[in-house]
């Protein structure tokens, strides 16, 4: 009798992690989050998240096909469905589609295969995306719609669709939507938390007087209030983040300094002048700031490398944030900040190179 | 032509030019391009601050000193440069408001400067003025066709206030194409010159790859010919 021996070679674990598997599990730890978002908002985000959804994956496909690279095998990294899924998520529910399809279509053509695809693009596509639609049309990008439970008119499902493909539901129309945004918060839409806040401030009214409309609501006492329904959000997307660095997809490094960094400066000018700077708990559960802290920061292609780095990296992060959205022209920030420090992330990496076993700290050559 | 002229066009328009290849002059390129008609008057106003400063450097290259040749050409650009915003005051004065300060930025763009050292000093006057005249033309094709993508793209017109360039007469010359109900600010904004800018460079490298390609196609193999050195 012959013993068969087969020799294997190493390595003799086979890892567990792809980038397709790991990608998936970042956008399924979005749903909660997603559902969260779609159940005060409206079937919009829903809607867009499809639309979002089909148009990267086409745009992908496409330009695979031109760059002659193998399409399902790119398409199966999952890059393209979170990119896509992060983009649609931070859209107005009720963005016309056009706006979206250039919005998805820059981030995917402009932000990554322009670069040379995924683990080339020096910035996050999915704020490459974002950034381009809110310089193109501000208006539009800044017009949401109140959580349902306070709006006047609530849209069905076949509502929103109408919304958003044909731009009117009934008498309302997308243009009669600009002039009640302007006029704050009449109807169908509202402008967001943050924004309300930043207009109040900035036209000398008082915290408190800013905080009377009803897209407010109060946690404990006076000044412990959040977004209505943004609360919640945020919560949803902070329980997915932890999910996340649980299962060690992403390092507490960037998260942490991230928001730690905005509860501090935060805190800092809230006590400094507690009616013209909002609270640490407004600004910690308020806009984009969980996901952007732990699905959007966190891009591992574009984020800082080293867990020194990133520390760092999540830092500036908190600090632009917090600049941005007191003092700065757009409501929220995650996206400009996150794609300021994607650039400044090489240097970073750079001057934190960690020590390597034997050797000494690398000192940084002058060149 | 003669073939030494030829070549200093085919260099101005195409092989060197100016924007596309040499990447000078970027910052009145982005910063003006937003209508075609803002393009082209830029793009004119430089080409003739070439040819006159390249005719002048040429003309006096044996006189200069080495050492202070840069400040002397500054000078006679500069002097191009007050002339021609002299002319734009007084025959295109809304012309003149529109593009504002990046006419006499003229002076300070490279692309000039850099022709008169690289070129002009070294050559002749008819070669000199030539080179002149065909980097500028090249500098306003690029300046002309950023200026069209921008305005297409971002307000859906095309020659938008040419009046102000060509009078009153060509009041009819736009061309509205579609309509918008707001603009389509990337592209009116900064960041559409770079990406227009980005997908123009990429255009001409694409073209000069297929040339080069086919001429490699056409191009008869070499037959080594093998030389007999001894009866066999």
């Amino acid at each position: 009798m012959v013993m068969k021996f087969t020799p294997h070679s190493s390595p003799h674990t086979a890892g567990n992690n792809d980038t397709g598997k790991l990608m998936r599990l970042v956008v399924l730890c979005t749903i909660p989050g997603i559902l969260v978002q779609t159940y005060f908002f409206g079937w919009g985000t829903l809607i867009q998240l499809v639309l979002a959804i089909s148009v990267a994956l086409g745009v992908e496909a496409s330009i695979l096909k031109l760059r002659q690279r193998p399409i399902s095998f790119y398409l199966k990294d999952n890059s393209a469905l979170l990119t896509a899924v992060l983009l649609g998520i931070a859209l107005p529910p009720h963005l016309p589609w056009w706006a979206t399809v250039i919005g998805v279509t820059s981030a995917i053509m402009l932000g990554k295969q322009l670069y040379g695809g995924l683990g080339f693009n020096p910035f996050n596509p999915a704020m490459v995306g974002y950034v381009v639609l809110l310089i193109a049309f501000p208006v539009e990008m800044t017009t949401w719609v109140p959580v349902q439970s306070i709006s006047e008119h609530q849209l069905s499902f076949l509502g929103s669709l109408n919304m958003i493909f044909t731009e009117q539901v009934g008498e309302l129309t997308t243009q009669s939507l600009k002039q009640l945004s302007i006029s704050q918060f009449d109807g169908i839409t509202a402008a967001t938390p943050l924004d309300t806040v930043k207009n109040d401030l900035g036209n000398m009214h008082s915290l408190q007087e800013s905080l009377s409309s009803p897209i407010f609501q109060a946690l404990a006492g006076d000044l412990w209030y959040v977004g209505k329904g943004w609360f919640w959000v945020n919560l949803a997307y902070l329980a997915g983040g932890i999910y996340l660095i649980m299962r060690k997809a992403i390092t507490w490094h960037i998260p942490l300094s991230l928001l730690a960094t905005l509860l501090i400066i935060s805190n800092m000018f809230s006590l400094f002048s507690e009616d013209s700077y909002a609270t640490p708990i407004f600004h910690l559960f308020s806009g984009a700031t969980m996901l952007g802290a732990f699905f959007i920061a966190t891009d591992p292609v574009s984020a800082c490398t080293t867990n020194k780095g990133r520390i760092y990296y999540g830092i500036g992060i908190g600090i632009l944030l917090y600049c941005i959205r007191s003092w700065g022209g757009y409501p929220d920030a995650i996206a400009f900040a996150v794609l300021l420090m994607n650039m400044a992330a090489p240097t970073i990496d750079h001057y934190t190179r960690p020590r390597t076993y034997g050797h000494r700290i690398p000192t940084v050559t002058k060149e | 032509m003669s073939s030494p002229l030829k070549e200093i066009s085919f260099n101005g328009l195409w092989k060197n030019n100016p924007a596309l290849v040499q990447l000078l002059g970027l910052c009145p390129l982005l910063a003006v391009t937003s209508t075609l008609i803002n393009g082209l008057a830029l793009g004119l106003a430089t080409t003739l601050v070439l040819v006159g400063s390249n005719a002048t450097v040429s003309t006096v290259r044996h006189w200069v000193p080495g050492d202070i040749r840069l400040p002397v050409f500054v000078i006679i650009i500069a002097a191009y440069v007050t002339v021609i915003e002299l002319l734009m005051q007084a025959f295109v004065y809304e012309l003149f408001l529109t593009l504002g300060i990046f006419i006499n930025l003229i002076v300070t763009n490279c692309a000039i400067l850099g022709r008169a050292d690289a070129f002009a000093c070294k050559n002749p006057v008819l070669p000199a003025s030539m080179d002149g005249l065909m980097q500028g033309l090249g500098f306003t094709a690029v300046l002309v066709v950023l200026g069209a993508i921008r305005e297409v793209l971002g307000q859906g017109t095309l020659f938008s206030q040419a009046n102000l360039l060509f009078g009153d007469w060509a009041q009819n010359l736009t061309i509205d194409l579609f309509h918008l109900d707001s603009q389509f600010l990337v592209m009116v904004l900064p960041p559409g010159a770079f990406i227009g800018m980005g997908f123009l460079i990429a255009l001409k490298n694409i073209i000069d790859k297929r040339i080069e390609n086919k001429r490699k196609a056409t191009e008869p193999k070499r037959v080594i010919e093998r030389a007999r050195v001894a009866e066999a």
